[in-house]
């Protein structure tokens, strides 16, 4: 909502300057989100009349010429605009002007010819960005005063960043009472009389939907003069507020919706073929609006009919084939109430937001009707003339929106506001604002005026007096916190210990959209069950991730662009998928790495990341809960068939994955080296084992390698589980400590080497007894793998 | 006898100062002092000598034997410490040449953010609570009392899966949540993604908010007012001003927006505040009573504030970052900055 100052200040002018009262309106509640002066700073131009020109002697493109500026002799000024001639009006820069840009105008000579003065454009006063020629004044402009004075151009545009709540203060007459309240002022809203109609005639109107339409007001004003031309005055108002002059009727009923806050609309009376019917759309119907768009309808808009066709969009929009045009002489006039819920969605719903819709959706004063029409019809006939006949009224009283007293309890004011409210300050703060205040037991009963739609409760007219009061003048306390103890659930790791781990460990937090490009999506996580965005912002952010490795990639991508060699990410957030026809949403901590395992360094040979440097990553973070998991070989299809695994927990439960990207996915993405990947389910990471102690051995522990020959398909988790599974209690601990393959050892096979750690609780262990326990070792390992000892 | 003691002892001593390292000293020691060394054989020789002969000439012998065995521990201790200081200076290397091996990375900026503000409220005894990110319309909308075709939905720009379900346009969807399963007293910061259709260069799609709530008897705007004050004295570390605009939340009645005096110029007037020496930073009101009615809450019993701030927004005036965007570029040269 834009409003101007000058217009405001009209309806009620508190002793403030401008930036008080802005701040006023700010601090009430009705912020204000740009003040803008009408014009540039410019002194000393006045209007003129060009009395005559003459050819300038010596330059083909410059006229000398008599300006009338309304003192007993004219001035001589030289000008070279294209349409300067005898009887135009136009702003005169005099001797001593200074024009924006602090130009300073000065008697001056251009080529031989004295020039006492400037003839200006708008440009040139700041009022437009370009212009041809000289700006032209209408010819009843009177000569000699300040142009500023003329064109009103001392006022500023208050532009207010209205909340939905505030529809009161959709007009200058809402703002005003505002600005009077705020300032301890009486604000009256202007009477205007009834207009006596000058002839009988009228359109027969029936309104079928009275629960949408309680009110509906049409007057019938017929031999306007077609040629008329909106003033000056209204132009610049309307313009000040954001609206385009278009022609004098149509102009009328703008301006009467930005000084009052009631839409009207006005139908060429000969496109009519009454009775005019407001009913519900039918299903099929179409319309074609003022805009040019063509909506289909459903059977549940709101229309303004005639017996052809459905004629606008009632409170919406008007139709194109019943609007006034050029040469309309006739008007129907309506102005109606529309009740919110019956605008509201019907706009967003054909993609259109007027000036109407707005105002309607968010509730019209509906007590206002009538005055509207009164003024509207006032300026019209002053404006183009015209007959006006009666007005004709269509009001269901109990179709209009309930007004019942709010009761407010002083106590209430004290307890949630923390101030005292007498008798005297309810009412004048209540009365102010439009309201009926009463006073009853402990209290006041309040009804709110027709143009209030957000009181409804108590705590509204709470809200109203620390509004009123300023939100900054209430007090403001220390509260007196009912502590509980806090909790430290100790089976529980918490997220943050994660992140700062994976940082310790060199990966760098990102933060990517949840939202995804589907084909990366697809080559990422193929065959998942995506969900789709029904309105996304673009298409390259459509679908929600499955797995946060979309957003990794593109980040890692990103840098690699950027001259980054080597990168880790990680990224702790949610990924979204369908399972069984259901929406799931599940916290992950997923991770990315690539290029060398160190920054390039002077000391030491640089070498790739590989798996196990990521596996690392991972099992420490396992080791942070101290819980341990599995590994196992896994195919995925984004990831290398050979090094992919899946990650289980104690309970066999998969909670993730780590792997390399696969090779044709690394360069289809333009990756040029090799990229890991890991993701885990964060609850499966968080999930803490609470250690219990277990007693230490007092006796010496040895440490026993052995060498094994197996085939390359025996992992070396197969190994250590087989010897785990040999529940000898003395073995404490088993490494493996190199894999061989190569001279000695047979194609297909390779070499491990282990070391056992073994201690007992009892005794020290003799080397009978490390031999024996050696020996059933290794004999479980040639059972079950096939294992022999390498000599 | 051989050769005469002292010509022994003038050679071992001659022999002990030419000995360059530990090595040829210990070579000179064995040469003297071993089983087949000069002494060693001089005290051999002794058994021939009669006893009288034989004290005397030991005498001789074992003197000369100290004196080498002396001037040996002499020779050694100024070898060893000429080796160590070798050593030493050899050893000598750049300190200034950088560490090996993995460096320290850092977090986001917005979760040092929330880390921030959630260790604020949880020193106060806030409970950090989080809550889905698709959200039905119920919990986003309905029950924070925004029925369908109210204007403040078509202020929130919302993704739609279908008709009834949306990407969560506001934290605000967790205050239901916790009121639905708990009883007050309540007090929650609830923070994480959310997402608007709106995208330009002070909108992203998605940004972060924390969401702050507070249910109890007998809370007051007042102890709204408190809360924020010290909230945003703690967060940004400095005597900030802050003051309270009326505005519309549909979920809160009295609604607010709250501003904290400009960091940047503390109040005089900047670029960044648009001259008028103030930046917004949320919302917050008095919980709506609707709202206390879809969550079974009784508002004559209990009352409540809630407030609402953007993570980005609070972690640009902190840091002085001017774009928006490069919160989600996941530029590394951005993101280490904030280590
Ligand atoms: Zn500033």
């Amino acid at each position: 909502m834009q409003v101007s100052e000058a217009w405001l200040r009209e309806l009620v002018n508190p002793p403030v300057a401008t930036a008080e009262l802005v701040a006023q309106l700010t601090m009430a509640g009705l912020e204000v989100d740009a003040l803008t002066p009408v014009a540039a700073e410019f002194s000393g131009v006045v209007v003129g009349e060009v009395l005559s020109t003459i050819q300038h002697p010596n330059a083909d493109k410059l006229r000398v010429c008599q300006v009338n500026i309304g003192q007993a002799d004219p001035l001589q000024i030289v000008c070279g605009a294209s349409n300067v001639r005898p009887g135009l009006k136009i702003p005169a820069a005099l001797i001593g002007a200074v024009l924006p840009g602090n130009f300073k105008i000065k008697e001056s000579k251009l080529r031989g010819e004295l020039s006492f003065g400037m003839l200006c454009s708008e440009k040139e006063l700041g009022l437009a960005v370009s212009s041809e020629g000289l700006m032209e004044l209408p010819a009843d402009a009177p000569v000699g005063i300040d142009i500023r004075d003329y064109l009103m151009l001392n006022d500023n545009v208050i532009e207010l960043g209205l909340t939905p709540n505030r529809a009161d203060c959709l007009s200058v007459e809402g703002v005003a009472r505002e600005v009077a309240v705020l300032n301890n002022l009486s604000f009256q809203a202007p009477e205007f009389a009834a207009i006596e109609p000058q002839h009988q005639q009228t359109l027969e109107v029936k309104v079928e939907a009275t629960e949408a339409c309680p009110v509906y007001l049409g007057r019938l004003i017929k031999n306007i003069n077609p040629a008329a031309v909106t003033p000056l005055w209204m132009q610049e108002r309307l313009r000040r507020c954001g609206i385009r002059s278009l022609s004098p009727v149509v102009d009328v009923t703008n301006y009467v919706l930005i000084e009052l806050g009631q839409p009207l609309h006005a139908f060429d009376a000969d496109k009519l073929s009454a009775p005019i019917v407001v009913r519900r759309s039918r299903v099929g119907e179409s319309m074609a609006l003022l805009n040019d768009q063509t909506i289909e309808l459903d059977g549940d808009a709101l229309v303004i009919a005639d017996q052809q066709q459905a004629l606008a969009l009632a409170g919406v929009m008007g139709g194109k084939d019943s609007a006034v045009f050029g040469e309309t002489r006739d008007i129907f006039l309506e102005c109606a109430f529309f009740t919110p819920i019956d605008v509201a969605g019907k706009a967003r719903q054909f993609g259109l937001h007027t000036d109407s819709s707005h105002r309607f959706e968010r509730g019209v004063d509906f007590n206002l009707q009538r005055r509207a029409m009164e003024r509207a019809t006032q300026l019209i006939m002053e404006i183009a003339g015209g007959s006006p006949g009666p007005v004709q009224e269509s009001i269901v009283a109990a179709a209009l929106p309930a007004r019942a007293p709010v009761k407010l309890r002083s106590q209430r004011i004290t307890k949630v506001l923390g101030i005292q409210f007498g008798d005297d300050e309810v009412h004048k703060l209540f009365e102010g604002l439009g309201m009926q205040v009463q006073v009853v037991e402990n209290g006041w009963e309040i009804i709110p005026p027709g143009f209030r739609f957000d009181i409804a409760i108590e705590e509204d007219l709470l809200e109203e007096i620390g509004r009123i009061y300023g939100y900054n003048n209430l007090p403001s306390s220390n509260l007196l916190m009912r502590a509980e103890l806090g909790k430290a659930p100790e089976a529980q790791l918490s997220l943050a210990r994660l992140q700062d781990c994976l940082v310790d460990r060199g990966y760098q937090e990102a933060i990517t959209y949840s939202f995804v490009d589907e084909a990366m999506q697809n080559a990422v996580a193929p065959g998942e069950e995506f969900i789709r965005i029904q309105n996304p912002i673009s298409s390259e952010l459509a679908v929600m991730r499955t797995t946060l490795w979309c957003g990794l990639l593109n980040a890692a991508l990103y840098n690699i662009n950027r001259q980054q060699n080597r990168v880790r990410l990680f990224e702790a957030g949610l990924r979204f998928f369908y399972q069984d026809g259901q929406i799931q949403q599940r916290k992950m901590l997923s991770g990315l790495a690539l290029g060398t395992v160190n920054v390039e360094q002077w000391g030491e040979k640089s070498r790739k990341l590989d798996f196990f440097d990521m596996k690392a990553d991972v099992e420490a973070l396992f080791g942070l809960a101290g819980v341990s998991a599995d590994f196992v070989a896994f195919q995925h299809s984004a990831l290398h068939p050979g090094q992919t695994a899946q990650i289980k927990n104690q309970r066999g439960e998969i909670i993730g994955l780590l792997g390399m990207l696969h090779p044709t996915l690394e360069k289809q993405l333009g990756f040029d080296s090799p990229v890991y990947l890991f993701e885990l389910e964060q609850d499966a990471v968080l999930e803490r084992n609470v250690p219990i102690f277990s007693a230490l051995s007092k006796f010496p522990s040895v440490r026993r390698d052995m060498a094994l020959l197996v085939e390359e398909a025996v992992s070396a988790a197969a190994i250590t589980r087989v010897i785990e599974e040999c529940r000898e209690t003395a073995i404490r601990e088993i490494s493996i400590f190199d894999i061989y393959r190569g001279p000695g050892v047979a194609e297909g096979y390779k070499s491990v080497a282990l070391a056992l750690v073994l201690q007992d609780f009892a005794q020290t262990l003799t080397d009978t007894e490390i031999d024996a326990i050696f020996r059933q070792v290794l004999d479980t390992l040639a059972a079950k793998l096939n294992a022999k000892l390498r000599e | 006898m051989s050769a005469s003691i002292e010509d022994i002892v003038k050679q071992a001593l001659q022999e002990l100062a030419s000995a360059t390292d530990l090595s040829q000293l210990d070579q000179v020691r064995v040469n003297y002092l071993g089983k087949k060394g000069l002494f060693t054989q001089q005290m051999k020789e002794l058994g021939s000598l009669d006893p009288e002969q034989r004290r005397s000439a030991g005498q001789v012998i074992n003197d000369a034997k100290n004196t080498f065995q002396e001037a040996l521990e002499t020779r050694k201790a100024t070898l060893e410490s000429d080796e160590l200081a070798a050593r030493l200076a050899k050893e000598c290397i750049d300190v200034t040449l950088p560490g090996r091996g993995q460096t320290v990375s850092g977090l986001h900026p917005v979760t040092i953010t929330l880390r921030r503000i959630a260790k604020i409220f949880a020193d106060a005894g806030f409970n950090i609570v989080e809550g889905p990110e698709i959200e039905d319309d119920y919990h986003n909308f309905g029950a924070l009392n925004i029925p369908e075709h109210h204007p403040a939905r078509a202020m929130h720009d919302t993704f739609y899966f279908d008709a009834h379900t949306v990407l969560r346009t506001h934290t605000s969807p967790v205050q239901i949540r916790v009121m639905e399963s708990e009883k007050p007293p309540l007090k929650i910061i609830a923070p994480g993604r959310v997402y608007r259709c709106d995208s330009d260069m002070t909108h992203s799609p998605m940004f972060h908010q924390v969401e702050g709530f507070l249910v109890d008897t007998d809370v007051s705007f007042g102890d709204l007012k408190g809360v924020i004050f010290e909230f945003l004295r703690a967060f940004f570390e400095k005597e900030v001003n802050v003051r309270f605009r009326p505005s519309y939340f549909p979920f809160t009645e009295p609604s607010a927006e709250f501003d904290v005096s400009c960091v940047m110029c503390d109040g005089k007037g900047c670029r960044v505040c648009k001259q008028t020496g103030w930046l917004e930073v949320g919302g917050c009101g008095m919980i709506h009573p609707e709202v206390f009615k879809s969550v079974g809450i009784d508002n004559q019993v209990y009352s409540g504030f809630a407030f609402g701030t953007g993570v980005e927004r609070l972690a640009m005036m902190k840091y002085g970052i001017n774009d928006l965007r490069m919160f989600f570029d996941n530029d590394l040269k951005f993101l280490q900055q904030f280590r």
